[in-house]
This record gives structure tokens, sequence and C-alpha cells, in this order.
């Protein structure tokens, strides 16, 4: 069964910008999925709106079948403990003044979860490879790779059943990409990743589903395999050809 | 054929640290060369050094000869003179290269009618009005009368390094450097980017030296490569010797994760 469903879903400002026109996807427990989209395809706003940020002018967002509403606290409190997200930038998104154990421990007292936090933050810590002295150390002294590992275990500390990614390698070294994105792999078999991202194989190696955004519209979707293989859209032929390769082996 | 860049035996350290350490690599008129490096690496460094435009806390050792000028020690007269019309830089952030107080036909006119004055030639308003318009459509700018007359914040960002490159251009200079010159952009703008950037350098037989953390972005636009790691040259070749059969254990390991994502996106299209 689906665990978020996104049906009929727009959201425009006041001016009458439209940023998503008519949005329908589903995400699967145990079942990554990844979603694509340059600047202005409405990537961004889609995040905000499965986060519970900012809700659909039009259209709705379920959870296990219940209607995401941000002014339900009571639901939002659940919700919460269901949906993490990591960001682009490791730099801005750790508080510089706390040290990693707060940092990591943090949604576990925010959302009030029972469970010996000592125990779950030094499991978090391991399971995104990091060493169990790295909870007293403060985020400067970690690098880009090791800050965003930090971030992942603060989105899985609280066990969520899915996990927003949004263009968490981006600003990584490519040689630090690759070890994060073999994290990814290893944590999906507890977590469900969606994967927002402009890098399209970044999604291939992670997700079995994809969705191409543009200028607010899925332009295509389905199995990451079958659309890469026979890519339907123009857009999405055009995204595959600009992406750069090293030159075949020989 | 003497080089157009000699960089021998390149130091730069500030006082606590050893940045670029013993980097020497050449640059022949007309040839792209790649520099590879992650963070760290000295490789944005390097690019200012070669036209004297390190931070003060900075020192540089070695050589550096620019169209037979040697860089480091040199005066800034002889630096500004070099500045542009043997190497002209592009960077990562067209922003940081436009006035955003100016409308980008004026700023592109300011380079050309330095240019035209250096060569002793007339740089009346017309003869720059005519060369803006000529470059703004050479980056492909769609409708460079109206462009002309924008700032640089009603441009989209592909749109912008397109400007800052026709500014680099009007100085026809001997050697382009560009310095990431497409990371902050989307994929397909990036595709434009480089497509437009391989052209340019060949029709302007201009030299290149392309830097940049990204193996696959530089592997199709140049036809050497210099890997860079901590500050040190760590291995140096044709592109296609480099990536088919990398000899350094660090190279080896950057193409092996390029071609990890490679693979996933399958056949090429």
């Amino acid at each position: 069964m689906s665990f978020i469903t996104v049906e009929n879903v727009s959201f425009a400002y006041r001016s009458g910008r439209t940023i998503l026109d008519s949005l329908n996807l589903t995400i699967e427990k145990g079942r990554n999925l990844g979603i694509v989209g340059e600047s202005g395809s409405g990537k961004t706003t889609l995040l905000r709106l499965l986060l519970g940020l900012a809700q659909p002018s039009a259209g709705r967002i379920l959870l296990d079948g219940q209607i995401l509403d941000t002014r339900n606290r009571a639901f939002m409190g659940g919700f919460r403990k269901r949906v993490q997200a990591v960001f682009q930038d490791p730099y801005s998104s750790l508080d510089p003044r706390q040290s990693v154990f707060n940092i990591v421990a943090e949604p576990l007292r925010a959302l009030k979860v029972q469970t010996d936090i000592e125990s779950a933050v030094s499991e978090a810590l391991a399971a995104v490879g990091l060493p169990a002295d790295a909870a007293r150390r403060y985020p400067h002294e970690f690098s880009g790779g090791q800050r965003q590992r930090i971030a992942i275990a603060r989105a899985i500390v609280a066990r969520p059943d899915l996990v927003l990614a949004d263009e968490i390698v981006s600003a990584l070294d490519l040689s630090t990409r690759i070890l994060i994105v073999d994290l990814l792999k290893t944590l999906s078999t507890s977590a469900t990743f969606a994967v927002v991202s402009h890098d399209i194989a970044l999604v291939a190696l992670l997700c079995p589903d994809i969705i191409i955004l543009e200028k607010g519209r899925i332009v295509e979707s389905g199995p990451t395999e079958r659309v890469l293989k026979d890519p339907a859209h123009p857009y999405t032929r055009r995204l595959l050809a600009s992406t750069p390769r090293l030159p075949p082996p020989v | 054929m003497t080089a157009l860049l000699t960089v021998d035996r390149l130091s730069i350290a500030t006082q606590a640290r050893q940045l670029v350490r013993n980097l020497s690599f050449s640059i022949a008129p007309g040839e792209r060369l790649g520099l590879i490096g992650e963070s760290g690496s000295g490789k944005s460094l390097t690019s200012l050094a070669l036209i004297g435009l390190l931070p003060e806390t900075m020192a540089a050792t070695g050589s550096i000869r620019l169209d037979g000028t040697e860089v480091i020690g040199a005066g800034e007269r002889q630096l500004v003179a070099l500045r542009g019309p043997a190497a002209a830089t592009i960077f990562q952030e067209p922003l940081t290269a436009l006035d955003p107080l100016m409308r980008v036909g004026r700023q592109v006119g300011e380079v050309v009618r330095r240019r035209l004055r250096h060569e002793g030639l007339p740089s009346s308003a017309p003869a720059v009005q005519t060369r803006v318009l000529e470059l703004l459509s050479r980056v492909a700018l769609p409708d460079p009368e109206r462009l002309a007359r924008v700032y640089p914040h009603e441009m989209s960002g592909g749109q912008r390094q397109r400007v800052a490159i026709a500014m680099a251009l009007a100085w026809r200079p001997k050697l382009l450097v560009a310095d990431e010159p497409t990371t902050a952009l989307d994929v397909t703008t990036q595709a434009e980017i480089l497509a437009l950037i391989g052209q340019l350098v060949r029709e302007d037989n201009m030299a290149l030296l392309f830097i940049s953390h990204d193996i696959p972005v530089v592997a199709g636009t140049v036809d050497r490569v210099a890997v860079l790691r901590q500050g040190e040259l760590v291995e140096a070749g044709p592109v296609s010797d480099v990536l088919q059969a990398p000899a350094d254990p660090y190279t080896r390991s950057l193409v092996a994760a390029a071609r990890t994502f490679d693979t996933a996106l399958g056949r090429l299209f």
C-alpha cells in the first residue's frame, strides 16, 4: 500500500504564479522514489509540501490514508516522527554551537520519543559510519561529507518511515559523494528515501522509481530502469543527453 | 612551439600552511588543459596565481611564465597588462564578475573599450556598441540589443555566464581560464555552456585552462588533464590515457566513482 499519496496537488502564490500544477504521485514503503528537476521545476516546493511546511493550494496529500493537515497539531506530531529530512548544505544545516550528540538527539527530544536517548544516538552515529567519540565533538571539527553523515544520523535517529533527501550530495566532492551514496543504499533497507535532485545519475543509483518534473508538472514517471532505457518525454531525453559522462572505456 | 604558459615548481603558502607544492605544467598556444581537483586541492589558488591575484596573506615561489612575462614578483603595471590580453578568466558564479548596478551592455563595453585602446584602435561609442552586440550574439544570447539594456539580476544564471564569457572574449585572450564555469548551473544549461566554450576556443584558437572538480565535465572539453590532490600534482597526460588507464590510485578512485554514476545511467543516448 502506498504510504504517501499526492492527489491533484497544485501550489500557487497569491500573485497567481503557479509553481506546481496538478501533481499525482505515490511513495511506497521500502521503495525509494527519485524526484528529478532543474531550477524552477518546483521540486523544492514539492518537498516543502511533503514536509508539511506549506499547504497545497488545491488537492491533498495523504499519509496512510489520513490527510496531511498542517493545522492539525496532533496529526503533525505523529507525522514528524515518521517523515524526516536532510538538506543540501551540510554547513548551514547543523547548529555550530551544539555538540553532535545534541544535534542528533534533537528530534528525539523535540518529538518526545520514548527511548534511551544515549543509545539511540550512538546507534545512529554507528549506522552512518561515524566513530562513537564524534558525539562529544562540534560540527566545525568535521569535513563536509562527515557533516552530511551527522545530518543523516539526525534524520534517522527517530526511526522514521520516510527520509526526504534534498540535493544531499550536490555540495560534496565526487569521492565523498560516492561514499554517501553507498551509505544511503545501506540505510535504504531500514528507511525509505525520497531523493530530490537535479542529478539523474544519483537517482538512478538509489531509486527504483523516478518522476521527472519540469516547470511544475510531472512530465514523466515510472520505474527508473524503463525511463532511462526508453525515455518518452523530450525533456527527459534532453536531461539524459546533457548529463556529462566519461568517454566509454575501450 | 614555445609554451604560452609555463608553471615551474610553483608553491603557494601562507605563514602557517603549504597550500600548493612544486606544481609544474605548461600549456601551448591553442592547447586545452583540464586541471582536476577536489576541495583543498589548490586548483583555484593556482588559477589566481597565474594572473597575480593571490591574496596578500599568501606567497608564491617558483616560476609562472605567461606569454613571455614572469608573473611571480611582477609589478602591478605588468600584471594589469597581462590580465585580459594574455589570460582572461571566467569564474563559477557569474554574479561576482558582473556589476549589479550596471547594464550588461555597458559592462561588456568597458572591456571592449579597454581592449581597443590597448591595441591603439579607435574606441568611439558606435564602434564599441557594434562590437558589444557582436560579442553578445557570439555567445548565443537571443536578442542582443534588448539584453544589452538589462541588469544582471534580470537574467537567468546561464545568460549571466554567457555575458561573463562575452566579457572574457572581448579581450581576445590567448588563454581562457575557466574556473568551475558550470558548477552553479543546471545540467541542461551546463551542456549548452560547455558546448559554447568548446566552440569559441576552437574558433578563436585560444588556449584553455579548464578547472573543475568534476571529471566528466572536463573530459569532453580538453586534450590533456592534470590531477591535483592536496596541493600536489598526482598525474598528468592526454585525457584518453589518464581516464582509460589512470596510474595513480587517487585518479583511479575518482575515475571509478565517475564510472559508477555513468553505469547507473546505462547506455549513451
